[in-house]
């Protein structure tokens, strides 16, 4: 576990001597660790995967599995600022088009970050600011990195809005947050973010505030606006469902580290670790016949200070004792390659999780 | 207006509090609302001057008959919370009539509600905010014991741990503080609160909303459990439809104060009749890639749910329903039965025959809202309202009669026999 040192770093060249990637994005074993007075939180450890332009990643997990940690180090807000220290401790490599961001020059990522890379945060009356009108605050963030005037940039403001389904959008750019209802500030928000064009878009459980019929609306402009803008699309949710209506690729994470990752139609039909199916049995299903009984993974999630050793879901496993040796206790599994392009850290064999996923689980969905 | 197996009841309940809550038979009513309202008023001005109200509630008529689950969904605003804290009695009711084992209990004070208190019970949505952190889990579910000077036999502490057991907790953290616990076993320590006194009826509002979808899962398995072994009467009010299908015996649609359509689940999750509740349910993301492009089947409703300070003119749906006509702009649909349990409230109901043919004029706001809906599946929903139609060819008139009658006699037993 090392620190890496924010300053000075020139541009690109990583810590590290591993080449730079040819993924729009990579982000090579993250870590994210906190120091506290009841011991180290290791929110993330040692995360890697990569996206493309214009492909959606889906990550899920329970609350306090690491995917915000991971998001808002993906967007440079862990890292010491000038406004003081944060203590997060950060390794590992995150590259977006060609640039070691963890390295890189902080004043380099802030020109970055709402420019290339924007994200859309679960609340949005938090994250608007009150004091300002919702046009102010969009202005503000194009300006921040075009150089044009107040006039042309409200004339995007308002454009944005128009773009994201705000009703009288002239009108509007004047109002302030509360007088927008919950799924027009999110709209509002995600306008916000889309302002710059920026390539890499990280949606932090986008709907999870909002009604259903609001969320079906969100998620629908999410689709086609990346449809329209080609960004590459992280988006962060506990809800299979909507992980299922965007993602291309799915990353299950647990415990700070990711269990499971494959293309989003092996992660749902062949899921290849016993919490993916847990995560599939505990969930209710409208487009089944209805089941009799859920399926829910027992025990709660674990600590992030103090991990069970071996595998992090050996205490939740029902299949903890399938691998000979106690190994799910002692040893932590690495991901493995279940299929092209599917990986998952489990260590049970392949043909024995084929066998439980066809004989014991998948009928009971 | 009593049904008959009422009045023993009230008589049960008096007496035999503290025992197991068998006594009101499978079936019968056990909670009867009739024309519920409830408007928060606005007040304005040096004067406080009244300038209009909040209709969160706006006359509403179910029953909840005992040992079923009834599950009430909604948008957020719909009214949802406001109705169950008016059946549990924490908010006073504006307007009609909440019986409780044929008693009626619509304007009982603090000391009248509180023998009832014991058989009415509710889960609260947010676990962090329902436990008093100062309290350990000990005082908190032992406290309805010492509100309600009941001693249990064996006393309190060894009761309190035999509930701790049965919601699944260890009964050795009796001395732990709220804070020392998860998210689910916080909501685990609420239902154990809840159970404290065998109650008939248990109002959960949003009981799993706030939990991760594994604990989720641990609740709604839990809330099955103990309604089989207890013989519990739940009203499970929550946003997830997907949840509400789970666990619901009967479902009702709320939307801006009133109720849109109540009925089996079975029949209101296969044929939904209210043109909301269809849109309710094509919103909800189904967890299948590969049904990842099948965007035609959503119905996007247009823009938000309008104010409950001045909720629209006869039918609340008709601003953003893709089939509104002239007379739902002006008439409000009543609530009414069109098939065996499955009550409706719509002029032109999904699934079955329209019940204004004569007014085919789409309003304005319908043709911009059916732009959002794919022609598939008015397509669809055009073709199954005419074949329903043509199967009650002839019938048509006897049925409307029929209809009529029932909704006269609702309070009656027919209805009762009908739904049967």
């Amino acid at each position: 576990m090392t620190e890496l040192s924010k300053t000075g770093a020139a541009l690109g060249e990583p810590t590290g001597t591993s080449p730079a990637p040819t993924s729009f994005l990579e982000v090579r074993d993250l870590k994210v660790h906190f120091p506290t007075d009841d011991g180290l939180v290791k929110s993330v450890d040692g995360l890697s995967f990569q996206l493309e332009k214009g492909k959606t990643l889906g990550i899920v997990g329970e609350s306090g599995s690491g995917k915000s940690v991971t998001s808002l180090g993906i967007m440079g807000l862990h890292t010491a600022g000038q406004y003081g220290k944060r203590k997060a401790q950060i390794s590992g490599e995150i590259w977006l088009n060609g640039t070691e961001l963890l390295s890189a020059d902080p004043d380099h990522v802030r020109k970055l970050r709402g420019r290339d890379m924007a994200m859309i945060f679960q609340d949005p009356l938090s994250a608007l600011h009150p004091y300002y009108t919702i046009g102010h605050q969009i202005v503000e963030a194009y300006r921040i990195h075009h150089k044009v005037d107040k006039k042309t940039a409200k004339r995007r403001a308002v454009e944005m809005l128009d773009r994201v389904g705000i009703p009288q959008p002239d009108k509007r750019v004047d109002s302030y947050p509360h007088e927008f209802s919950g799924g027009m500030r999110q709209r509002a928000m995600i306008a916000m973010s889309l302002v710059n064009n920026p390539e890499l878009l990280i949606a932090d459980e986008p709907t999870t505030a909002l009604d259903v019929t609001v969320q079906a609306q969100i998620l629908d402009l999410i689709r086609d606006l990346q449809k329209e803008f080609g960004s590459a699309v992280i988006i962060i949710t506990h809800d299979l469902g909507v992980v299922a209506e965007l993602a291309d690729d799915i990353l299950v994470m647990y415990g700070g580290r990711c269990v499971e990752r494959g293309p989003a139609e092996k992660v749902f039909y062949e899921p290849r670790h016993p919490y993916t199916w847990g995560l599939l049995g505990s969930m209710p299903r409208l487009d089944r016949e209805q089941q009799e009984r859920l399926i829910p993974v027992k025990g709660s999630p674990p600590s992030l200070i103090n991990v069970p050793s071996g595998c992090a879901f050996n205490p939740r496993c029902p299949y903890a004792d399938v691998p000979k040796d106690n190994v799910t206790r002692t040893v932590r599994p690495e991901l493995s390659e279940v299929g092209s392009r599917h990986w998952a850290a489990c260590h049970m064999t392949q043909e024995q999780r084929e066998r439980i996923w066809t004989e014991e689980i998948a009928p009971k969905l | 207006m009593t049904t008959p197996a009422k009045g023993d009841g009230t008589e049960t309940s008096a007496a035999g509090a503290a025992t197991l809550t068998k006594d009101a038979a499978a079936g019968e009513t056990l909670l009867k609302v009739t024309g519920l309202q409830k408007h928060f008023p606005i007040k304005k001005g040096l004067l406080q001057r009244q300038v209009g109200a909040v209709r969160a509630v706006d006359g509403i008529d179910f029953e909840v008959k005992a040992g079923e689950t009834l599950g009430v969904v909604g948008e957020s605003g719909c009214g949802k919370s406001t109705m169950g804290r008016l059946i549990t009695r924490l908010l006073e009711p504006t307007a009609g009539k909440v019986e409780f084992e044929g008693k009626d209990i619509t304007h009982l004070g603090v000391s009248g509600m509180r023998p009832l208190r014991r058989d009415v019970q509710m889960i609260f949505q947010d676990p962090y905010s329902s436990l008093n952190p100062r309290h350990t889990i000990g005082t908190i579910v032992g406290a309805p014991f010492r509100l309600q000077g009941v001693e249990p036999a064996g006393g309190i502490k060894k009761e309190v741990q035999r509930l701790l057991e049965v919601v699944g907790l260890n009964p050795e953290h009796y001395n732990r503080y709220p804070h020392e616990f998860s998210g689910g076993q916080r909501q685990r320590i609420g239902i154990a609160r809840a159970l404290a006194l065998n109650p008939k009826l248990v109002v959960a509002d949003e009981p799993v909303s706030a939990l991760d979808v594994s604990i989720q899962a641990q609740v709604v398995n839990l809330l099955d459990d103990l309604q089989q072994e207890l013989g519990l009467t739940y009203v499970i009010i929550a946003h997830d439809l997907s949840v509400v299908r789970h666990v619901s015996d009967r479902i009702a649609v709320m939307y801006l104060g009133k109720i849109v359509e109540l009925a089996d689940r079975e029949s209101l999750y296969r044929a939904p009749m209210h043109p909301y509740t269809k849109a309710l349910m094509s919103a909800v993301p189904i967890p299948d890639p590969r049904r990842k492009h099948a965007k035609s089947e959503r119905i996007l409703l247009k823009g938000d749910v309008p104010s409950p300070i001045s909720p629209p003119s006869g039918c609340r749906f008709h601003t953003r329903c893709w089939k509104a006509t002239e007379i739902c702009r002006t008439t409000e649909p009543p609530l009414i039965e069109l098939r065996p349990a499955q009550q409706v409230a719509c002029h032109h109901p999904e699934n079955f025959e329209d019940q204004a043919p004569q007014d085919t004029v789409l309003l304005t706001a319908a043709k911009e809202a059916s732009a959002f809906v794919a022609d598939e599946v008015l397509a669809a929903s055009a073709q199954t309202s005419v074949a329903v139609a043509a199967e009650a060819n002839g019938s048509t008139e006897v049925e409307a009669d029929a209809d009529a009658d029932a909704d006269a006699d609702a309070d009656g037993q027919e209805s009762t026999d009908r739904q049967k």
